[in-house]
């Protein structure tokens, strides 16, 4: 996959200055949308026994795609590697990056990309050996700490110990998979990394009950997906397949009950669906786009329990990932 | 023999296209020209491009704040220090496993070239498998392997191997006590240089005199005394002007002292090893090019077996090693960079990865990580041509 760091530097070089085309007119002659993902986070994005990309950041690109294509199957994912990401959303080599990425200043203003929201609400912490005997962060002076290369979480990292005065070694590794074969193999006393993602690979250990994850969160994680700068139709496209979702939850449509809804006297149902008014129209998309979206990948709600949540393995609480009226801050302005 | 007319009158010059050395410089002008021009074409339309997409260009990131820890640094670095710093820091990374395994390469692949000649049949025999595991085995998995393998065989921290409770070992690196110089520390390493001096003209005065006389002191032996010798008496007439910052156990990990890395060890080991089985192969085909009638004139003479390398044997296989030996140290010093694979804080894996990743400059940060690995070959081929032309045979 380094390959790919270099040949977009390339492609940098030799592509023509004049853009070709919107990205929506690029994937629908393409008939898919290609989505930079992990290529294996649990919960996120992972392959399942059948070769298929699951997890809550693929949905969100099969969402994407039921919007644009009207069919949530049309995606191709491609798996990036933390370094390469941002490389090749840049040079055209995905439409859009969902890839548990952190929304920043400097990601939004200086690497020429915009995050279109959030779609997990995320927070950096720690995962130690259970015979260390850890309780707190602030007992890890001296602790040597494993982490991702290019990551918000080694500059919080690093910031987290100099403001709380301890010490630390870093020991960098290009991949999740190599950071934590280096902790099960006791290079470092701590994994650092979002709690979704430790939560995660606690699971992968051979024995889950050998490490357990500290309660402090360090950082605000906002992960979302985002998009080339320059296409605001593109970007206004994958904002909105979010906002559905966050839309349908809170209006109770889910992908089981969409069809009872056919004909809703709720005017927001109503909006929603296309039966009032056409709000894809100024995306460039047909007007049952939100339902194309919510009948093939569910809402919120349902892609959050079935990837990370109730029922699948990881079991995360829906915390700052609640709608806002049950106590969280997914907040998503309405269609209308 | 005939002689040609002159078909021109004198001071009639051709014109340009007739006159072969002026049409072909014409051609080379054409050339650079056309070159020059899509060079220009490619920087524009990158910085065209860059800027369309709303990505900052330009080289001042390298004064803005890292913020990230590098866990091995031979200069000072902290995490507030700047990216040029993390440039430093990991091309200095770089040069330290590219420099010990050129030398480590060097030692195992002379000695391992030899042993596969030698008439003993389990050395040689040895020597041979050595050769055909590491040399066909994919330098990544090595190094995997010597990271994995080595790691897990290693105790914890709490439970290192000590070695005479000053040193040591355990799946977090190897701690040795470092030594603090106090004042009068100077004259040791002036003593050092001396004694150095002092071989060398030993040396020198040995070789005239053998050459005059035939008689030899063994100067080796004397040099080698001389060399240890000198700086540990000055040493001990200073009363020791060194104290040791031994390594302790401290929360989770040994403080104080010295520390290697795991990673650097197995990136050190696996590099030199492999690198090792191809430079075996090519001392072998050195000393095998030497015609045997050289050997048997040696012993014909009466020299020793190791007498017979030394001054007749590998004098001239050098000539035949030293150009491919160049290949090699060029090979090791670049696959160094797949330090990144184990977290060994390289160049690539600082500044090519995290730096790269931090700031989002692909081009300068790549740019800059390509000058280097080739301004790095090019001294190291400069030197070793340089080196190649003080051995070659001098044809009368």
């Amino acid at each position: 996959m380094k390959i790919l760091k270099w040949l977009s530097v390339g492609a940098c070089a030799l592509a023509p200055a004049v853009a070709l085309g919107t990205t929506l007119e690029t994937v629908q002659s393409r008939d898919s949308v290609r989505c930079g993902v992990n290529a294996a986070q649990p919960g996120f994005s992972s392959l399942d026994d059948n070769d298929t990309y699951r997890g809550l950041d693929t949905d969100v690109c099969r969402a994407i795609a039921a919007a644009a294509l009207g069919d949530a199957g049309k995606v191709d994912f491609v798996p990036l590697d933390s370094v390469e990401r941002f490389t090749a959303l840049q040079s055209g080599e995905v439409d859009v990056l969902s890839r548990t990425t952190t929304w920043t200043s400097s990601r939004d203003t200086t690497q020429g990309m915009h995050f279109t929201g959030v779609s997990y609400y995320d927070g950096q912490t720690f995962m130690v050996a259970s015979d260390l005997g850890v309780q707190s962060a602030e007992e890890l002076d001296g602790a040597a700490v494993c982490t991702q290369s290019g990551t918000t979480s080694e500059l919080n990292l690093s910031d987290y110990f100099r403001i709380n005065d301890m010490r630390y070694d870093a020991v960098v590794f290009d991949s999740p998979e190599q950071s934590i074969a280096g902790f099960e193999a006791g290079r470092c006393d701590v994994l650092s990394s979002d709690a979704s993602q430790l939560y995660a690979q606690r699971m992968q250990l051979a024995n889950p009950d050998m490490a357990v994850v500290l309660p402090e969160i360090i950082s605000k994680e906002p992960l979302g997906p985002a998009v080339r700068q320059g296409d605001d139709q593109w970007f206004n496209i994958v904002k909105w397949s979010l906002f559905a979702m966050l839309n349908a939850e809170e209006l109770g449509v889910s992908s089981h009950n969409i069809d009872e809804h056919a004909d809703s006297d709720n005017p927001d149902i109503a909006r929603l669906l296309g039966q009032d008014g056409n709000f894809g129209e100024g995306m460039g998309l047909n007007d049952d786009w939100a339902y194309q979206i919510v009948k093939q990948v569910g809402n919120y709600a349902e892609m959050f329990d079935r990837n990370v949540g109730a029922d699948s393995d990881i079991k995360i609480a829906r915390g700052l990932n609640a709608l806002w009226k049950d106590g969280g801050i997914q907040y998503a302005p309405p269609i209308r | 023999m005939s002689v040609r007319p002159n078909a021109r009158p004198a001071g009639h010059k051709p014109p340009f296209w007739r006159d072969r050395a002026k049409r072909a410089l014409v051609f080379q002008l054409l050339l650079t020209a056309a070159v020059a021009v899509f060079l220009l074409y490619i920087v524009g339309n990158v910085q065209d491009n860059l800027s369309a997409r709303g990505i900052t260009t330009g080289f001042g990131f390298l004064n803005n704040t890292a913020g990230f820890g590098i866990v091995q640094s031979l200069i000072d670095y902290s995490s507030q220090a700047t990216y040029g710093r993390t440039f430093l820091v990991g091309l200095l990374n770089t040069l330290l496993v590219g420099g010990l395994g050129v030398l480590a390469a060097t030692l195992i692949g002379f000695i391992v070239g030899i042993a596969r000649l030698s008439p003993n049949w389990l050395l040689a025999r040895m020597a041979t498998a050595y050769i055909e595991t590491f040399r066909n085995i994919p330098l990544l998995l090595q190094i995997f392997f010597w990271y994995f393998a080595v790691l897990r065989a290693l105790p914890s921290a709490r439970d290192s191997m000590a070695f005479g409770e000053v040193i040591f070992l355990n799946v977090r690196g190897l701690y040795l006590p470092e030594p603090l110089f106090e004042s009068g520390f100077g004259l040791i390493p002036a003593a050092f240089i001396v004694a150095i001096g002092a071989s060398i003209a030993l040396c020198v005065w040995n070789k005239r005199r053998q050459e005059a006389t035939g008689k030899r002191i063994p100067a080796g032996w004397i040099s080698l005394v001389l060399i240890l010798g000198l700086p540990l008496l000055i040493t001990v007439a200073t009363g020791v002007p060194i104290t040791w910052d031994v390594p302790e156990l401290r929360g989770f990990n040994f403080r104080g002292g010295f520390t290697v890395i795991p990673e650097f060890l197995a990136l050190w080991m696996a590099l030199s090893i492999y690198t090792a089985a191809f430079i075996a192969e090519i001392v072998r085909s050195g000393i095998q090019a030497i015609s045997h009638g050289q050997t048997e004139a040696a012993q014909a003479l009466s020299l020793p077996r190791n007498l017979v390398l030394r001054l007749v044997v590998i004098p001239q296989a050098l000539r035949v090693i030293i150009p491919p030996l160049t290949s090699q140290y060029l090979n090791l010093i670049k696959n160094s960079s797949l330090a990144t694979a184990i977290g060994y804080p390289d160049l690539v894996s600082v500044f090519a990865g995290t730096t790269l990743n931090q700031t989002g400059q692909a081009i300068e940060v790549i740019a800059m990580t390509m000058a280097v690995y080739l301004t790095i070959s090019l001294l190291v081929s400069m030197f070793m041509n340089w080196f190649n032309a003080r051995v070659a045979l001098v044809e009368r």
